[in-house]
């Protein structure tokens, strides 16, 4: 059965959610990664970090709590938990690429077998700009890669990045609606099977070689 | 005590490819009085130092409907499809800065500083045309300081000696860039009577250079 957008992307998020401990300082890129916060487990709170300088973003306005002056970095208007904080650009790029992130949580374009992320430009076709992520995954304890498995059936887990890099042999983890790899120093080890999914269709929608070695 | 100048007038103080900074991220915390008044003006050419160029249009956005920026270094587009297009079609510069290497570098201009030696973009084509330096063992780029002609700012609240506070995420380069530039123009939500107390003033007042009162043009 194919799924729906909406379908892959919560069985993404879900599995994301999975990957935080409780008090986790966390990073969390526009669109399906911020999702994750939504299937957080019974008694894990973390403390979502937002690079237009938000720490401890909340849940989103509603219309009881307007405020155009606080919103996360995708400019939607946010609330801040009890004990948050708001900081400019040079604190939250110092917490960014200062060590101070436990987990970042990011999209892309195309990710690679040697831990190569690109998700910041399209030569000649789209260039949106790298934004904050360079400065992110230079300085998190834990890169992780949510995204689905293909971009219009085309994969996007490639034994080397076409498209010009965000950073260099730096990711972890990659999570797709199919599978959930990591990435070692000899390359990618796949460790679960989505249910969904099979070990099959992983091979054929995958263009990087994988170690199978399931937890 | 610090001039207070209206929209108007501050456009007084710009001329024709200069290079400006502009405080703001996305729709949040712009100076949008002063870009209101540039963009009536006949000045064209600028360089724009911010963080992005905002949506298609409105606040920041305007300068490059209007046609008014000729480079932009900014760390993000992807918001805006009008500068994208204008991009492609190569009618206008963009250094793509990552974004905490260009906040350090209007802070290093700001702080008299050299220049700041970061690992951010080691590998990546934002190497191309930078120094790279070891130290201790690992890579550095060398980023250069930024410095702008002009710097417009937005705070939510200014005292008659320039001091600065702000609400909520409003600060992000607004407090960075009046250190890095020739002329600073604020514009503030609420103009207090009342010096603000030392201990909630975020940018010094030495820094303000003009202030505009933006409740009075109904900014909120």
């Amino acid at each position: 059965m194919e799924l729906t957008k909406e379908q892959t992307q919560e069985i993404i998020a879900r599995r994301v959610a999975q990957e935080f401990s409780n008090g986790d300082v966390v990073t969390l890129g526009i669109g399906l990664p911020t999702k994750a916060v939504r299937y957080l487990p019974d008694g894990v709170n973390i403390i979502v970090q937002s690079e237009n300088g938000v720490l401890g973003v909340g849940a989103y306005q509603n219309d009881t709590n307007r405020d155009c002056h606080i919103t996360n970095a995708g400019g939607v208007g946010v609330t801040i938990n009890p004990g948050g904080c708001c900081v400019d650009s040079l604190m939250s790029f110092a917490m960014m690429r200062g060590g101070h992130i436990d987990v970042t949580v990011l999209g892309a374009l195309q990710v690679d077998a040697e831990g190569n992320l690109a998700n910041w430009c399209i030569p000649g076709k789209f260039t949106p700009g790298m934004g904050g992520a360079m400065d992110l995954v230079v300085g998190t304890k834990r890169l992780i890669i949510a995204m689905e498995h293909t971009a219009k059936g085309a994969p996007k887990i490639l034994k080397k990045c076409t498209l010009p890099l965000t950073v260099a042999h730096k990711v972890n983890m990659i999570i797709t609606e199919k599978a959930v790899f990591d990435i070692s120093p000899h390359g990618l080890v796949l460790r679960e099977i989505m249910p969904n999914s099979s070990l099959d269709d992983i091979s054929t929608t995958t263009d990087a070689d994988f170690e199978v070695d399931l937890r | 005590m610090v001039k207070m100048i209206t929209p108007a007038e501050a456009v007084q103080f710009f001329k024709s490819n200069q290079t400006i900074m502009v405080g703001g991220f996305l729709n949040c915390g712009v100076p949008n009085l002063v870009i209101n008044e540039l963009i009536k003006t006949p000045l064209t050419g600028f360089t724009l130092i911010s963080n992005d160029t905002g949506e298609a249009g409105i606040n920041r956005g305007q300068l490059i409907h209007a046609g008014k920026i000729k480079k932009a270094i900014v760390s993000h587009i992807g918001t805006n499809p009008e500068t994208v297009q204008l991009y492609n079609e190569d009618k206008i510069e963009i250094d793509l800065q990552p974004q905490g290497s260009l906040a350090e570098r209007i802070r290093a201009d700001g702080a008299g500083l050299g220049g700041i030696l970061t690992p951010v973009g080691i590998g990546t084509d934002i190497e191309k045309g930078k120094q790279k330096i070891s130290v201790c063992n690992k890579e550095y780029l060398i980023e250069t300081p930024l410095h702008a002609d002009i710097a417009v700012v937005y705070a939510t609240y200014a005292d008659r000696f320039g001091n600065l506070a702000f609400h909520g995420s409003t600060r992000n380069f607004n407090v960075l860039m009046p250190m890095a530039a020739d002329i600073v123009i604020v514009e503030a939500e609420h103009i207090l009577d009342e010096p603000l107390s030392p201990d909630e003033v975020v940018v010094p007042g030495i820094f303000t250079d003009y202030l505009i009162d933006g409740g009075a043009y109904g900014i909120d």
